[in-house]
């Protein structure tokens, strides 16, 4: 299996932020396995993302991109039966040692989910409730600037600005995705996982949510999920191809599209099979 | 080509045939629907319809007023309670038909006015001292009888034998209306005293605070237990074998025989704790344990409806468990769980049997203060007046039950408003 120190020149201008270093590590993953209950979804998994870059996650249905997606915020912690293996290191700590406070974890690692889930509360009270929790404004002039900016950062500010005591239930989808977005950057994290955050979206508000992500990659590390291999070259700089619960191939997302080493990347990103 | 033409020709007319059967199968089955609801709804009409023709005439009472004489040889000025107002009520009487001289009809006169009279006669003397050896007016209950004569419940037109009140006592009573001295006033007695063996006496204030009071202790026991109990096993509990172990024998629990709970409450908390009796404390404890399992079923069921995305959005925020529940969770299931405990405290409080057990069926005259005080409920108030001989406690009966379904009906409309309120639109 491949892993990320590779120094293939990225695909992606915007990488290191003009620092001009070469991206670190920003998750190290060390034969993860995952079980739920007697299955096993994922076998020995060997996957580096690094920091500042966009990683898309591709596979046919069921290979277990999601279980992966969810082991580096340990929202697997949540589904009853599910056993993680394996090591994760988040800047070189194990996230899976029992000793992790998995709330500042969380609060590290953002999550998109694939359905829009927005509180039925007001669309401000969404965005403000990451760090109202976090208690990480002080003031609630500091707090209006923190949902400003997120939903700016989210592109939705123009078109909420006048309504944000409306609730966030009562947007288009597109927008209450964006909403979710911004609601998960307005706490800062680290890094944000999204779960095919367009898989119910219209071309436009996919547009929307890709130009975000360029954009949120300057300052995040984003690893997403995507059914769509025009989204994945569009996006990422790194990709890692899933097949049956195993990385088959994961390398320069360029270099997968292009010129892809296993026979099974070449079927999946072809329209083979999958 | 012609094949091509009558098929779907033929198809259309099977087509059509289907059609129709479907159609009167839709308007069958919204008919049976409608009846349903027609036949549920005039059932309760009945009811309500007998209910309130029963007992409407509750509310008012018949008065008569009359002139007594606060004679100073009957009271004694340095202890005005104790004198004969008895005596001075049916010397009133007496006054207003000179003309009855027999033992037993001077007995029968004296008894056309409650007992009442007499008490109303004390109370006034000891607040008006100075009017001792006057003549005063005042305006006393007639007895349940000529109330019930009164109001046409008792009919004139049967034979005298067939009948409560006799010829003689009808001719005093339309004496005593042509002097303009019977009226008809609301019965506020009704609503401000507690049971007594007089019906005219008798009211319903004594069993609405019992019930008040039992609920009360219901529902501060059940609601906190209830509710911590149903987020425990959605929310925190481990799903195996004891708490599966757990959940069926709540919903056993909610199968047990009301009157299972009240022999509980007999063994355990009167006779091992040494609780008093008939006190709403007891009662209180006992309907707790029997609508524990009603408020648990339907809290579980209330955060089970909570779509789990919004667990997800929670704590892939970094909520804490406990944030997610107090700022999302409970929230959203709040208004199921207010449903279910207003129905589980709406079935306390029709509640009879497991109350017997425990002695809340006393002949209870005092309004109970508090919940360690004797009291009884109005379902067993409705229960031990339906069983008295006198024709006016028939009426207090339905009048009773008027009150209960008041009860009831501001406690579901309750519910109702409480729901929308804290409803959440999707
Ligand atoms: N909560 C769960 N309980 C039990 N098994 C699960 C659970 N979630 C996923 N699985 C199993 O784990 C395997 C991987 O599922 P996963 O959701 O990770 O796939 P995926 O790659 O995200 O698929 P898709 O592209 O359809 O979203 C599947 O075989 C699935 O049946
Ligand atoms: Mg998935």
């Amino acid at each position: 299996m491949m892993t990320s120190h590779n120094n293939e020149p990225q695909a992606n201008p915007f990488v290191d932020g003009g620092s001009g270093s070469r991206s670190t590590t920003k998750f190290a993953a060390k034969d993860v396995t995952v079980h739920y209950g007697e299955n096993q979804a994922l076998f020995p998994i060997n996957l580096d993302i690094p920091e500042k870059q966009v990683t898309a996650l591709i596979g046919p249905s069921g290979c277990g991109k999601s279980t992966f997606l969810r082991c580096l915020n340990r929202m697997n912690d949540i589904i009853d039966g599910c056993v993680v293996g394996g090591q994760i290191l988040l800047d070189g700590r194990n996230i899976n040692d029992p000793k992790v406070d998995v709330v500042q974890l969380r609060a590290q690692v953002g999550m998109v989910f694939q359905k829009p889930n927005p509180f039925p509360k007001s669309i401000f009270d969404n965005v403000s409730y990451g760090p109202k929790i976090h208690g990480t404004v002080a003031t609630a002039s500091d707090l209006d600037d923190v949902v400003e900016n997120s939903l700016r950062r989210a592109s939705l500010w123009d078109e909420v600005k006048d309504r944000l005591q409306d609730p966030g239930t009562g947007l288009s989808g597109g927008q209450q995705q964006r909403l979710c977005i911004a609601r998960a950057i307005a706490v800062e994290p680290e890094v944000i996982l999204m779960d095919e955050p367009c898989s119910s979206l219209d071309p436009i508000a996919t547009a929307k949510i890709e130009e975000l992500i360029n954009e949120l990659m300057q300052n995040y590390t984003i690893v997403i999920v995507t059914h769509s291999m025009q989204q994945a070259a569009r996006v990422s700089q790194r990709t890692a191809f899933f097949h049956l619960g195993k990385v088959v191939e994961i390398g320069n997302t360029q270099q997968i599209f292009t010129n892809p080493k296993d026979h099974r990347t070449q079927g999946y990103i072809t329209g083979r099979y999958g | 080509m012609t094949d091509l033409i009558t098929m779907p020709v033929r198809a259309s007319k099977a087509g059509a045939a289907r059609l129709k059967q479907r159609h009167a199968a839709e308007r069958r089955f919204r008919f049976y629907g409608l009846f349903a609801i027609c036949f549920g709804l005039s059932c309760i009409g009945i009811l309500f319809f007998t209910i309130i023709s029963g007992g409407y005439s509750t509310f008012s009472q018949t008065v008569v007023t009359i002139d007594i004489n606060l004679e100073r040889d009957l009271i004694d000025a340095k202890n005005i309670s104790d004198g004969d107002f008895r005596k001075i009520v049916q010397n009133s009487l007496y006054g207003l038909f000179p003309e009855v001289t027999g033992r037993r009809d001077k007995r029968k006169l004296a008894n056309l006015v409650s007992p009442a009279a007499e008490y109303q006669a004390r109370d006034y003397a000891v607040a008006n001292p100075h009017h001792i050896g006057k003549t005063i007016s005042i305006q006393v209950p007639t007895s349940d009888d000529m109330d019930q004569f009164s109001k046409g419940v008792i009919r004139a037109d049967l034979p005298e034998s067939e009948r409560r009140v006799s010829d003689l006592e009808i001719v005093w009573f339309n004496g005593l209306k042509e002097q303009g001295r019977i009226e008809t006033i609301f019965n506020r007695t009704f609503f401000k005293s507690g049971d007594s063996r007089d019906p005219e006496l008798a009211g319903i204030l004594g069993a609405a605070l019992g019930s008040f009071y039992t609920l009360l202790v219901t529902f501060l026991l059940s609601f906190p237990i209830g509710v911590a109990s149903a987020i425990y096993l959605e929310e925190f509990a481990p799903k195996n074998r004891l708490t599966q172990l757990i959940e069926i024998n709540i919903n056993n629990l909610a199968a047990v025989p009301s009157i299972v709970f009240g022999l509980l409450g007999l063994a355990v908390f009167l006779n091992f704790f040494g609780l008093p009796r008939s006190a709403p404390l007891v009662g209180g404890m006992v309907l707790a344990l029997m609508t524990l399992p009603t408020i648990i079923i339907a809290g579980r069921a209330a955060l089970k409806s909570v779509p789990p995305s919004i667990r997800q959005a929670a704590i892939g925020l970094g909520a804490s468990p406990m944030q997610t529940l107090t700022h999302h969770t409970l929230p959203l299931a709040m208004p199921g769980m207010m449903t279910g405990t207003i129905l589980g405290m709406a079935q306390a409080l029709g509640e009879t049997a497991p109350l017997l057990m425990i002695g809340m069926v006393a002949f209870i005259v005092d309004i109970p203060a508090g919940i360690t005080d004797p009291a009884t409920v109005m379902p067993v108030q409705i229960y031990l007046w339906s069983d008295s001989p006198e024709r006016a406690f028939i009426e207090r009966t339905s009048g009773a039950i008027m009150v209960l379904l008041a009860f009831l009906i501001t406690m579901n409309a309750l519910a109702v408003n409480l729901r929308k309120k804290f409803e959440q639109k999707w």
